[in-house]
């Protein structure tokens, strides 16, 4: 045996799907008679007890205001709160603290840049989106574009659902001012090259924009590595609460970026002559911010920090592979996204079926999945579909559910004969 | 517009196919599978949808797939024809028993009906939830808007 195969060994055993399901208590249930299986991670997906706990602990024993309070509860807080920042820093290796941005999420992520940037567009600007981002990253931009007289263009994808680099690189050039591209597609689970095209976009001075929504349940990203200037992502679909999300932004550039909502917290001194933004990264973030979420989010991190990542992500793509496999068992099904580099997401239609039809009856057999447009109707359009079903698994996920599935597609396939 | 007059006032879902039937139906399919199966197969049972009237118009928001609803109000009679269609199988299956319950009647009596009684005789709503997109609540809000409009 050679060392690599002890490593992995070792790796495997850290990583035991059955026993992680025991963290996660939804799992265990039944819907409509039979035990639940849950794939629609893309959408959200579902919370260790570890991340209950550290909310629930939170509000037993440490609630207060943050970063105000002259007491020990307040400073109790604060330590989590921060805490939960430094945890985010350390996830997606930032240089500083300084960078890491409390948001309610991708989309107002998103939003606070788009506003944040207006300043620096005018008439005839080029802001490059993809045919297969999800309208959070499409839209934001059209409202700025409005504003400042500047253009949305996306870059074309594949059939095979890859980003199209002939199309990239034809699009990409002096007008260019922002880029804003998915790091994972919502509906195609297809991983883009993101940090080859951050660097050619840099050439061109062109301020870069990842949406990390889809790709932090599957990696982690590295900041300093990606030299994006931008990157962001949600909690809940990262096994951490709803109503929170992080922002990364290179310090020189939030410097530079007028805030985005003024209030508490987000100054320094506040007078009728003369009001004065606080220090990165609260000016940033006026008001009461969700505190126990945050601490929620940096317990979710930790908890991820337990495994080997690289055991979970080979566990991850065994079950698109064996899922890949069993397409063929359900004659007319087709998969609507084949990258060569993908997370385990499969969007999908079957010949005569509505994508609703096969959601109610996934559901009827306690399968969950998502179907419609998944917020992202340029795709549909440019896949000619009203919409797809689309199964999107996270590292609990068993193969057995994979059987599941297509089991219950083969089913379903039967009454409509 | 004669075919589809037709088309409306043949209709046999309401007036020789009764909600009754189909009550007495459902207490015999005893899983999912058979309840669904005879959903779908009640879709078959709409009558074509004529082609040039799936126009903005006619289209139902609120649904997850496709679907659209012309009506016609006889004048000799009165009663109200509907006719609807879907590109989902089940969705077609649930408008042709809303088809069954509504069709052919006179706006002022189709008010009075209370469709949620209804199909929870039907025990539809303990398997079906009104608020998956399927479309059901918009449809019978949209039916319900044109019996409103025709009995003012
Ligand atoms: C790629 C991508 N971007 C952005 C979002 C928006 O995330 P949120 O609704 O959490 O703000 C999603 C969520 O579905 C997503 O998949």
């Amino acid at each position: 045996m050679t060392d690599l195969s002890v490593a992995n060994t070792v790796a495997r055993q850290m990583f035991d799907v059955e026993s992680v399901r025991k963290d996660f208590p939804i799992l265990s249930q039944t819907v409509h008679g039979k035990p639940l299986v849950y794939l629609d991670n893309g959408a959200s997906s579902q919370k260790p007890t570890a991340v209950l706990d550290a909310m629930d602990r939170y509000y037993r024993e440490m609630h207060s205001n943050v970063h105000r309070g002259a007491h020990t509860l307040g400073d109790r807080a604060t330590a989590a709160f921060e805490g939960a920042r430094e945890t985010v820093r350390e996830f997606l290796n930032a240089r500083s603290t300084r960078e890491i941005i409390w948001t309610r999420g991708t989309t107002e992520a998103i939003n606070l840049i788009a506003n944040g940037l207006a300043g620096k567009l005018k008439a005839g600007d080029e802001i490059l989106v993809s045919f297969m981002e999800h309208h959070a990253n499409i839209v934001p931009w059209q409202m700025l574009a409005e504003r400042t007289g500047a253009k949305v263009i996306p870059v074309q994808v594949t059939p095979q659902g890859e980003l199209d680099m002939d199309s990239f690189d034809s699009l990409l050039g002096e007008n260019t001012r922002i880029l804003a591209l998915t790091h994972v597609s919502n509906v195609l689970g297809t991983v883009n090259p993101v940090q080859q095209l951050v660097a050619k976009a840099r050439k061109f001075d062109v301020i870069t924009v990842i949406d990390g929504a889809q790709a932090v349940p599957h990696y982690q990203p590295d900041m300093q590595a990606l030299d994006c200037d931008f990157y962001m992502f949600s909690a809940h679909k990262l096994f951490g609460p709803t109503g929170i999300g992080a922002l990364y932004g290179r310090e020189s550039m939030l410097e530079a970026m007028p805030p985005y909502q003024g209030g508490g917290e987000m100054i320094e001194r506040v007078s009728f002559e003369r009001t004065t933004w606080n220090t990165l990264p609260y000016k940033f973030e006026a008001g009461t911010p969700a505190i126990a979420e945050a601490v929620g989010l940096g317990a979710a991190i930790d908890y991820l920090n337990r495994f080997d990542r690289a055991a979970m992500e080979r566990a991850e793509q065994e079950l698109l592979a064996r899922s890949n496999a069993l397409v063929e068992t359900v004659p007319g099904m087709e998969l609507i996204g084949t990258a060569a580099n993908k997370v385990p997401v499969i969007s999908f239609k079957i010949a005569g079926l509505h994508p609703s039809d096969i959601g109610t009856l996934l559901d009827q057999q306690g399968i969950a999945i998502r179907t419609g447009h998944h917020c992202a109707m340029p795709l549909m359009d440019f896949y000619g579909v009203p919409g797809t079903a689309r199964a999107s698994f996270a590292f609990y996920n068993t193969l057995d559910e994979v059987e599941q599935l297509f089991t219950a597609l083969r089913k379903i396939q039967r009454l409509f004969a | 517009m004669t075919a589809a007059l037709e088309t409306f006032i043949n209709n046999p879902l309401g007036k020789s196919v009764t909600i009754k039937d189909v009550i007495e139906d459902f207490e015999f399919l005893d899983d999912w599978e058979e309840r669904y199966a005879y959903i779908i197969d009640m879709g078959k049972q709409l009558p074509d949808f004529p082609d040039d009237e799936r126009r903005e118009e006619n289209y139902v928001h609120g649904c997850q797939s496709q679907v659209w609803l012309i009506h016609h109000v006889d004048d000799a009679t009165g009663k109200l024809y509907l006719l609807i269609d879907s590109d989902a199988m089940i969705v077609r299956g649930l408008a042709a028993i809303i088809l069954i319950a509504l069709n052919g009647r006179e706006p002022r009596e189709l008010l009075t009906t209370d469709i949620d009684e209804l199909f929870e005789q039907l025990d539809l709503f303990r398997h079906i939830s009104p608020t998956r997109g399927n479309g059901l609540r918009a449809m019978v809000g949209k039916i319900r808007d044109i019996a409103a409009a025709q009995a003012a």
